[in-house]
């Protein structure tokens, strides 16, 4: 268990961390017909949508209960509830969700309450269905607001089996994949694709993949996410046959969850590499009653070879990881178990799963913190967020970019990480990129006593010199 | 900050809201609010500025989606790239740590980074529990000997405009005076060439496109002071005060500045844009005409008859394929009529414009520019700009970055002309590239590929017909020569390089 050390600097320089408040707007946009609304002032959405659109290269939706000076001071709760109907008159759409920010907590707000009051006011919306979370943008980091997002969701819109008259395996083909933040569309696009290969059907919560990649759709504008988990399908996930939890951060979401349907879970902390790949492969075997598709086996015998093409590089190199948790502890063991070594590992803030994380210390900190450990351990290879970059260019050592936000590339949120393909990939990615450093390299000896022509000769160079 | 504080920012006399019903700026209304906070327009204006440590007082929502997201550069120090915030906890919200946090930062900040000065920007969490962060600001400021501003801009106070405004303030009452000018280096005045001090204000070097202006004003004998604030240096603002003329660079946002120092040193000032042919012309000559020397009024001739013959010949060619084409603009104030000349100069019809941010002064130009019957854009939501398009077989929307995925979603060509942006449109030599952008976008062979169904979808035939009815007018299809080959501008764009006019005009641009 790696030892972890918590922040101990005033001051935090090229933040690692992305706030809660915008961790709970992505678990929304997985929605369908959704819009998450932000209680704040304008500009936690503004930002917020600059984040996503930056990184998804796609039509954000998302909007704001606006406090002023005057609302910020004397109480917000109008704000809220004109909020919520102004979206519900123009856009009816599914879902709303409403995430917190810090000013909204200083306040003193209570979302929920807020939440019954419009309800009360507003019957005529009643079909509409509204979230609240707390979020305050003081604590966690983008990770812990997607997971109480996710949980918050559940909380509102799956009912207890016995009301909802669901039954685990009433749907003998349905498998619920709850899905991590470390998770980019790409992921969720393999995983849907392993879990039909047994022929089950997967439901994804919520589903990124659905709502914020690839869309051109006929109609030509649209105002909510397109794309998404239907919000209708929440109530018949008690139905399932099983449920996949990815990411330790959700396993709150998933006791609930399992309390509420009784469906029965399996949980992955993450999905990187072959041990990992694995365990998922034989549980979605013994679920679904059958063998593992030839094609998967196939893949498998591709990473495996895959691992035994880059361990010459990958062996005994030192990589630094800065991430929010799960995604550390993703690569950390994909990494451990190449044989290379995570030597500067930071977490954007502290969480159990930080205990798996495959390195002697986690640092809970920012990019300079991460900068510094790489320095001083000889790191090699650097992985982070486009952010990462300008520490990468000052450490000299290559950068794979992974996690949020990745906007100076095209593509980076369908990037596939995890399963035998994407490690496969991922392993490609990382061996090539230490073969540029060039390890190894003998540089030519010229000896001063040799017979080579005048300038080959050792003291001919110096004397040029 | 004071409500009163507030107020008295948002009165502004020197802009042409104040003087209609609607006074300042509007109350943003919840659900159906666009747009940032004023920490966000206060660190747009002033996070330019490159060796001044940017402190974000505040939990990680201010900083966090917000660091290093700008096309603004640097032709030196990097500092202004380092994401700097006190990243509060919740103990420090509870406990009230937040002014011993901010205080220690500040330290931290100047033992690692050793900057010019360190900003302090004040947010929404701070200002709600009453950090007295002017006190931490001033004794911090005693303590290390680093000049040390508060920007009291919390999100809360209001809009973008009003934190650009809060960002010009700061400037003009905390910085702007406290140094004299460098002397000018040995031996570039001499008879019939004398050198005037100016100053920009509200030019953010997006893309570098400063760099396209400076050789011009070089040329000219204008140093510019300080451009507020895109490639600025702390020392740089200090001297703002020395100008013999300001000019108010495409925005109203910080016309506050402009008034202010008039008011304290008399600089008379004037509002201008580096944007189309006419109108870098026209603010060369302003310049001529406010300093009243009439050996620069020949040279400012001299320079705009050789460098517009020179843009003129760079252009024709794209004009050639610009020539007719309908575009519909939506950006704020200054840009609403500014770019308008500048895509009437290439021969590019303008059918509507925004003007949500404009002033009665804008929209009177715009009328001066497109006539009586110029169609203004007071909403811009998605959909009605989408249905614009539509009514007007328009060929290009040019627009903020965050509609550029709106369009191109709808399928219609876009162009970004915004704070994110990656190309610089400014100057004479900015007009070549913004023609280049547009040509390519506009010819580019993809918006027929994305409107096209697959031939095995069902109906596919039919359907193609009637979106080819729907996209009529949009695009030319590009031209099959005889040989086989597409030809069409887009395809020919080697003919047309895209020369600098700067490099052979006497004076070395270097931008490396």
């Amino acid at each position: 268990m790696p030892e972890i050390i918590k922040r101990s600097k005033a001051l935090s320089v090229n933040p690692l961390k992305a706030s809660a408040t915008v961790g709970a707007t992505l678990a929304f946009l997985g929605f369908r017909r959704a819009i998450p609304m932000l209680h704040g002032s304008q500009g936690c959405m503004a930002f917020g949508k600059v984040f996503f659109v930056r990184h998804f290269r796609e039509p954000i939706p998302l909007q704001t209960s606006a406090m002023d000076q005057v609302s910020s001071v004397m109480g917000a709760d109008e704000n809220l509830v004109e909020g919520l109907k102004t979206i519900c008159e123009k856009s009816r759409p599914d879902l709303i969700g409403v995430p917190t920010t810090g000013l909204a907590e200083t306040q003193g707000a209570d979302v929920a309450r807020l939440v019954r009051r419009f309800r009360e006011q507003h019957p005529e919306f009643a079909p509409i269905s509204v979230v609240p979370v707390s979020t305050p943008d003081f604590i966690g980091c983008m990770e812990t607001g997607y997971a109480v997002a996710v949980r918050a969701a559940i909380q509102e819109l799956v009912p207890p089996a016995d009301q909802a008259g669901t039954r685990p395996a009433r749907r003998p083909r349905q498998v619920n994949l709850l899905a991590g933040s470390h998770l980019t569309p790409g992921d969720l696009e393999a995983l849907k694709d392993l879990i039909e290969l047994f022929g089950l059907q997967p439901v994804v919560l919520p589903d990124l993949s659905d709502s914020l990649d690839g869309h051109l759709p006929e109609q030509d504008f649209s105002p909510l996410t397109v794309g998404g988990t239907p919000v209708g399908e929440l109530a018949q996930l008690g139905d399932a046959l099983a449920t996949l939890v990815v990411g330790a951060s959700m396993y709150p979401a998933a006791d609930l969850l399992a309390e509420r349907t009784g469906v029965p879970d399996f949980r992955f902390p993450h999905l990187m590499g072959l041990d990992a790949t694995d365990v998922l492969v034989a549980t979605l075997a013994e679920i679904a009653g059958g063998p593992v598709p030839a094609k998967v086996e196939r893949q498998r015998a591709q990473l495996q070879d895959a691992m035994l093409d880059c361990h010459f590089m990958l062996g005994m190199s030192r990589f630094a990881v800065g991430a929010d948790p799960d995604l550390l502890v993703g690569f950390s063991e994909l990494l451990a178990g190449m044989g290379a070594e995570t030597v500067a590992a930071v977490a954007a803030t502290n969480a159990p799963a930080l205990r798996q994380v495959a390195a002697d210390r986690v640092q809970i900190g920012d990019l300079e913190d991460l900068e510094h450990m790489a320095r001083g351990q000889g790191a090699e290879v650097l992985i982070g967020s486009s952010h990462a970059t300008h520490s990468a260019q000052r450490l000299g050592i290559p950068h794979l970019r992974a996690g949020f936000p990745l906007y100076d590339r095209v593509g980076g949120y369908q990037r596939t990480w995890v399963g035998y393909q994407g490690s496969r990939q991922t392993l490609f990615d990382l061996a090539n990129l230490v073969l540029r450093l060039e390890k190894g390299e003998i540089h030519p000896y010229r000896s001063r006593l040799s017979q080579k022509p005048q300038g080959e000769r050792g003291g001919a160079e110096e004397q040029a010199a | 900050m004071n409500p009163k504080d507030i107020a008295a920012l948002l009165d502004e006399p020197a802009c042409a809201h104040n003087q209609k019903a609607k006074s300042g700026c509007a109350r943003p209304k919840p659900g159906t609010t666009a747009g940032g906070c004023a920490f966000d327009g206060a660190q747009i204006a002033l996070l330019p500025i490159a060796d001044v440590a940017h402190i974000v007082h505040g939990a990680i929502g201010c900083a966090g989606s917000s660091w290093d997201n700008r096309g603004t550069r640097s032709s030196g120090p990097q500092l202004f790239k380092i994401g700097m915030t006190t990243d509060l906890t919740e103990q420090d919200v509870i406990m009230g740590r937040g002014e011993k946090r901010l205080f220690h930062s500040i330290k931290q900040a100047i033992d690692s980074y050793r900057p010019a000065a360190v900003f302090v920007y004040n947010t929404c969490i701070p200002a709600l529990t009453g950090d007295d962060v002017a006190a931490v600001c001033e004794e911090a400021e005693r303590r290390w000997g680093t000049p040390v501003v508060l920007v009291d801009a919390a999100g809360f106070y209001g809009t973008k405009n009003l934190g650009n405004r809060i960002a010009g303030e700061a400037m003009v009452r905390q910085v702007c005076g406290t140094r004299e000018p460098d002397p000018l280096p040995e031996g570039i005045e001499c008879s019939g060439f004398k050198v005037h001090d100016i100053s920009l204000i509200g030019e953010y070097n997006i893309a570098g496109e400063l760099w396209l202006v400076l050789p011009l004003l070089d040329e000219l004998g204008l140093r510019v002071l300080c451009a507020l604030s895109g490639d600025a240096r702390f020392r740089e603002v200090q001297t703002m005060h020395c100008s013999e003329v300001n000019m108010m660079v495409c925005s109203k946002a910080m016309i506050n500045v402009a008034r202010k120092l008039q008011e304290a040193f008399g600089t008379p000032w004037f509002e201008g844009s580096f944007y189309g042919v006419q109108d870098v012309s026209r603010a060369l000559r302003s310049f001529a005409r406010l300093i009243g020397d009439p050996d620069l009024s020949a040279r400012t001739e001299a320079l705009i008859a050789r460098e517009e013959a020179r843009v003129d010949a760079a252009l024709a060619p794209w004009r050639e394929s610009l020539k007719g084409r309908k575009v519909l603009l939506y950006t704020g104030g200054v840009k609403s009529w500014s770019i308008v000349s500048a895509l009437q100069d290439l021969g590019m019809t303008v059918v509507a414009t925004g003007t949500k941010k404009s002033t009665g002064d804008d929209k009177a130009r715009i009328r001066e520019l497109m006539g009586d019957d110029a169609l203004m854009i007071e909403d811009g939501n998605p959909r009605a700009l989408i249905n614009l398009v539509r009514e007007h077989g328009v060929d290009i929307l040019i627009a903020g970055g965050r509609n550029m995925y709106t369009a191109l979603k709808a399928r219609i060509p876009f162009l970004d002309i915004n704070q994110e942006r990656e190309f610089g449109y400014a100057g004479y030599a900015g007009m070549v590239e913004l023609a280049r952008q547009l040509c390519l976008t506009i010819e580019s062979p993809v918006w027929a590929a994305v409107r096209r169904p697959a031939s095995w979808a069902a109906g596919g035939n039919r359907r193609a017909v009637s979106l080819e009815a729907v996209v009529g007018g949009w695009g030319s299809p590009l031209v099959q020569g005889s040989d086989g080959r597409r030809s069409g501008p887009f395809y020919d764009a080697g003919a047309r390089t895209h020369s600098r006019p700067a490099a052979d005009a006497g004076v070395e641009v270097s931008n490396a």
